[in-house]
């Protein structure tokens, strides 16, 4: 799931190096903290969250599979 | 940001081909922009002046696509095959695999955003003129939601027109609104308009003559 949130978040930025994503598993849910670029914020919220949502949308498939609910934050 | 050469040559295809030489691609790779097309002179002396172009290498929005989506279904967890084709401008992908059920979500609203993201990363660092579609596709889903929204439509404009009352529809993206829009534009006794503000957008079906 963190990789998945990595993947994206590198593609959609200009620094991809700056990208740092952790994970802190509760015992259903999974917080995913995402640090970008402080230029590259608005690469990954977007107008009115609509990049934000989109990533949480896609996350949020993923996750049925592990029958988990993941929470995405920018940070 | 881009790659490219200027090129000389007795005429515009000579240049087009030292151009080509010197960026080792072939002629499909690029863009051709015709700066000077050159002058024979009188009698090959006076006034000769060679051809000029520039060439600028064509993004490969394939590669850029089929790279991104692998990664992401890749760390997904899907298998898939990824088929692409760039027909009418649009670059449309079509997904080919088991379990794309999960790919799809609630009313295609998961295609949606990986769509959404994908047409963002690959008009990364273009020009707003430039900007390239994609469509993004699985299981012929967008086909079948077209054909059932279009089916809604005209269920819902017999009814409008029965019960004398306008119908507001769900909130829809503007390629849904679109197909509605669409579907009843010929329709004799309804008109469709939208209102709200994106993304809760929704249409209405309304009579077209209200006092009849």
């Amino acid at each position: 799931m963190k990789e998945l949130v990595e993947v994206i978040a590198k593609a959609l930025v200009d620094n991809p190096d700056a990208v740092v994503v952790n994970e802190i598993c509760g015992e259903q849910s999974v917080i995913i903290e995402l640090k970008v670029a402080p230029e590259d914020m608005g690469k990954v919220i977007g107008k009115q969250g609509r990049i934000a949502r989109a990533i949480r949308t896609v996350v949020k498939a993923a996750a049925i599979k592990a029958n988990k609910r993941v929470i995405v934050e920018i940070i | 940001m881009r790659k490219w050469v200027e090129a000389t040559g007795k005429t515009v295809e000579n240049a087009i081909e030292n151009g080509l030489k010197m960026l080792g691609v072939s002629k499909d790779k690029v863009e051709v922009e015709i700066i000077d097309k050159g002058s024979k002179g009188v009698f090959g002396l006076i006034g000769a002046r060679p051809a000029k172009v520039k060439l600028i290498i064509k993004k490969d929005y394939e590669a850029i696509a089929k790279t991104f989506l692998r990664d992401v279904l890749d760390k997904m967890g899907l298998k898939c095959e990824i088929q692409i084709k760039d027909e009418d401008d649009i670059l449309k992908i079509n997904l080919v695999g088991p379990k794309m059920s999960v790919l799809i979500g609630h009313k295609g609203e998961t295609l949606d955003a990986l769509q959404y993201l994908l047409s963002l990363v690959i008009n990364k660092d273009n020009e707003v003129n430039e900007f390239k579609k994609v469509l993004l596709d699985t299981q012929n889903y967008r086909k079948k939601r077209e054909e059932a929204l279009i089916k809604l439509a005209n269920r819902l404009a017999y009814k409008v027109k029965r019960y004398n009352k306008s119908i507001t529809l769900e909130p829809m993206n503007p390629y849904e609104r679109r197909i509605i829009h669409s579907a009843l534009q010929n329709h004799p006794d309804v008109i469709t308009y939208s209102i709200g503000e994106e993304p809760f957008r929704r249409v209405v079906i309304d009579l077209k003559n209200k006092e009849a």
